[in-house]
């Protein structure tokens, strides 16, 4: 019936996405060409990925509900059933809203434009929610996913074809038209409580800033003891629900690196632009955000999310490996680069992987480039 | 000067039903086939027998209206039962039924002396008449060569690395002399050298090692090291306008077989192997012979696939077909088509694994373990997502990546300067498995070439 020719022929990619995910089909090598097959498939590679971000989630599900119940002043533990409960009634509706808003955009653009179903928005629709502050509107969530799918990826032929990060894609979306819901104090859901006086819902890069802007001179002392290296490292912050947590997103990275999923080269180059533009910051020391120690740099923000689960992203990345150091090291650099020279932009790692993801297929031409060169000099020898 | 060269970049697909190194009594088939196709590069095969003929091991029997000169021969003597014809009349099989005793026609034979004197042209002529002109492939395209062409060197890889692969010095035990005459013959053809390429993890057979003339050099690491493209990359690469020739232990041996004693000798070991096999050894038959009667009561099962060559390169045949002129082995595998609840996410430990993505946990299994693979596709075919895999299994200095999109995008400029020249398909056959997308790397090779010899 949805084969070819048949009445419901439009909708065979549907059809075929249900299908395979419910068994594996029963195709067989053909005459010519290898016989037999690699176990591995791009659903099961996906879902790696998916896999990776689940200490991510849980973590960030656990502290959405404690920075609520720290800002209305009541203390709780960290890993307490109420922190899961509050968490997942804020968390799961947008994880939800993502999958679905994306699936039906991607199911839509699958018929219309005749192509199997993308098994990349098995990742993207994870990521998404990861990224967003847990007081995100779900109009909004739907919206910037669908813009992400359609905008971001399916305008240049899908999964596999796309320039930009599809989640990347769908943030900057958010933070470009909806300013005022994913910038600000937005990053504790209060669900109608009133805050304790003490609260502030500041994160702190925008203390750090702040610290700048009124004159401070110590960023370290600005941020506190709620902001201690500790509890950025662990992630006691507040912050987008999966990002806070730079042993969380390590985790991830553990998974990424030993299945081979992700690029170590690219998340460990990452960190060591990142590292290296705090060092270089500090040799200069024009002011106190310059100031503050780089080691800082590679906890505060989203800067170890974005390593492990956005420049990865195999597509938008630099495809060569020699490509992938430079363009690693590229993004931490710009990261840091941005959050401390460009006061209009709190975070960095957001703008600096999409600038990198327009600028990775300039680095492997040239990596590829000189490949060329290389096997044409071999003709003299 | 020899190399020695260790290759770390490739795969060893370790594959249960590996032929057991001794041979096998058993009924010799009965008839045997020529196959137009085996030779890629046949434009217009034409005939030179009709059914009914009577025709000696080395009749020809066939040729190429676009390269004349070079006869295909009856690999043995009898009657030419059948001409199996394709669409448009295109020439599939051409049947033999063999004698009881092969008679083979009678070429020119020579002693030393004579071969040393003897010029080029001579050998030349010799080659193609008696039949042995096939053995000998042209790099780049990968087909067989023109026979005015004076390659830069001549390459000989004495070892095949793919799964289930014939082992070259079992089946050519005792034929040193017939491989020296091989590459002295060769010799002749080069202003360079011939290279004789010997596997440094094993010991050197002494049918090749002690071959004079030639350049002797040793490559170790995973499969590819055993392909003959990864070592020319390593020791003497094709560069545009360059020419080599490689020609397997097999085809160095026939041709010294016409050389020393006049006859067209197309008997050859076979391998049956595959984990369907009951008994995997080693079959004295001829080129082309017909499959039924090696397999018949040998098999564990029957919902089999027949693959003429090794489960990388090979192709599918059926169970009334031939081996190719270029196959020692036939392997057998299960077929897989069954389709798997979950399949895509529940853990796999039994179906080998180049990749360790969630749930494929294969590499626990150490190297020694030997896999049942089906012929499953285990997914479906996608877009190009994963990166900076294929580079792990292709020990050349070559991005196969970049090299397959410019082959899909036909930008000649590119297929040019990222390699195309120096590899064929079995080079990237490893791409094709591991590739977590299920493209056809090999047949987009095969189109690359095709476009870079055709225009």
């Amino acid at each position: 019936m949805f084969e070819k020719g048949g009445k419901l022929e439009k909708l065979y990619y549907l059809f075929e996405a249900g299908e395979t995910f419910m068994f594996s089909p029963a195709s067989t090598a053909k005459k010519t060409g290898v016989q037999i097959r690699d176990a591995i498939d791009l659903k099961r590679m996906m879902m790696t990925v998916v896999i990776a971000m689940v200490p991510c989630l849980v973590w960030g599900i656990f502290n959405v509900g404690y920075q609520h119940h720290l800002a209305v002043g009541q203390v709780t533990s960290f890993f307490s059933v109420d922190n899961l409960l509050f968490g997942a009634r804020w968390v799961i509706p947008i994880v939800l809203v993502s999958y679905i808003a994306g699936g039906v955009a991607e199911g839509i653009f699958a018929v219309i434009r005749s192509h199997p179903l993308n098994e990349g928005f098995l990742v993207t629709g994870m990521l998404i929610p990861l990224i967003v502050p847990p007081t995100i509107p779900l109009w909004q969530v739907a919206l910037a996913t669908i813009f992400g799918v359609v905008v971001g990826k399916e305008i240049f032929g899908g999964t596999g074809m796309n320039v930009l990060n599809v989640a990347m894609t769908a943030r900057a979306f958010l933070y470009f038209a909806y300013p005022s819901q994913i910038s600000g104090e937005v990053w504790t859901q209060m669900a109608g409580e009133t805050a304790v006086d003490a609260y502030s819902g500041a994160t702190a890069l925008a203390i750090a800033q702040e610290t700048v802007t009124s004159g401070g001179s110590d960023v370290v002392a600005a941020l506190g003891d709620f902001f201690s290296f500790d509890n950025m490292l662990w992630g006691y912050i507040p912050g987008s629900i999966g990002e806070t947590s730079t042993i969380m997103a390590l985790a991830g990275a553990l998974i990424l690196i030993a299945t081979g999923v992700g690029s170590w080269k690219i998340i460990v180059s990452v960190f060591a632009g990142a590292f290296a533009m705090g060092t270089i910051f500090n040799l200069a020391g024009a002011n106190a955000f310059m100031d503050l120690p780089a080691h800082y740099h590679l906890v505060i923000g989203g800067l170890a999310f974005g390593a492990v689960f956005m420049a990865t992203d195999p597509v938008s990345a630099a495809q060569t490996e020699t490509g992938k150091w430079i363009y690693g090291i590229l993004i931490g650099m710009i990261t840091v680069l941005i959050r401390v020279v460009n006061p209009a932009y709190p975070e960095g790692i957001m703008l600096a992987v999409l600038f990198m993801n327009v600028f990775a297929p300039l680095i492997d031409y040239y990596v590829v480039e000189a490949n060329k060169k290389r096997r044409l000099s071999r003709a003299t020898v | 000067m020899s190399k020695i060269l260790k290759l770390k970049k490739g795969f060893d697909i370790n594959l249960a039903g590996k032929a057991e190194k001794t041979i096998a009594d058993s009924p010799l088939s009965e008839t045997f086939a020529l196959k137009p196709t085996d030779f890629i590069g046949m434009k217009r095969p034409k005939l030179l027998v009709a059914e009914g003929d009577n025709v000696k091991a080395g009749t020809p029997v066939l040729y190429d209206k676009m390269q004349e000169d070079v006869m295909y021969c009856s690999p043995v003597s009898g009657e030419i039962v059948e001409v199996k014809r394709g669409a448009k009349r295109k020439i599939l099989e051409i049947k033999i039924l063999a004698d009881k005793e092969i008679e083979y026609e009678t070429f020119e034979s020579f002693n030393v002396s004579d071969l040393t004197a003897m010029s080029r042209e001579d050998a030349q002529a010799h080659m193609l008449k008696g039949g042995v002109w096939p053995n000998i492939i042209q790099r780049p395209y990968g087909v067989v060569a023109n026979e005015n062409d004076s390659p830069k060197a001549i390459f000989i890889s004495t070892f095949d690395t793919h799964p289930l692969a014939a082992d070259q010095a079992f089946t050519l035990n005792g034929e040193a002399e017939a491989f020296q005459t091989g590459v002295s013959i060769l010799k002749k053809f080069t202003e360079g050298d011939v290279h004789v390429n010997h596997n440094s993890d094993a010991e050197v057979s002494a049918t090749f090692g002690g071959a004079d003339n030639a350049q002797h050099n040793k490559v170790s690491g995973p499969h590819p090291a055993g392909n003959v493209g990864v070592q020319i990359h390593h020791i003497d690469p094709i560069n545009k306008g360059d020419m080599v020739w490689t020609v397997s232990p097999y085809g160095v041996v026939q041709i010294g077989k016409l050389f020393n004693s006049g006859k067209y000798d197309a008997s050859r070991l076979v391998a049956l192997a595959g984990s369907e096999v009951s008994a995997p050894k080693y079959y004295k038959t001829y080129s082309g012979a017909a499959i039924s009667k090696l397999v018949a009561g040998n098999l564990k099962q029957d919902h089999v696939r027949y693959i003429s060559g090794n489960p990388l390169t090979g192709s599918q045949i059926e169970a009334d077909s031939y081996l190719g002129f270029y196959d020692n082995l036939l392997s057998v595998l299960p077929e897989g088509d069954h389709a798997d609840f979950l399949g895509w996410i529940l853990p796999k430990k039994n179906v080998l694994s180049f990749h360790r993505a969630w749930g494929l946990f294969s590499f626990l299994n150490g190297k020694d373990k030997e896999y049942v693979l089906d012929t499953n596709t285990n997914g479906e075919e996608r877009a190009f997502v994963q990166t900076g895999t294929f580079e792990k299994v292709v020990p050349m200095d070559i991005y196969p990546t970049y090299l397959i999109k410019a082959i899909m995008s036909e930008d000649f400029d590119n297929m040019e300067a990222l390699g195309i020249y120096e590899v064929i398909e079995e080079d990237l056959a490893l791409c094709e498995y591991i590739d977590v997308s299920k493209h056809d790397i090999q047949e987009i090779v095969r189109e690359g070439l095709e476009l870079m010899q055709n225009g």
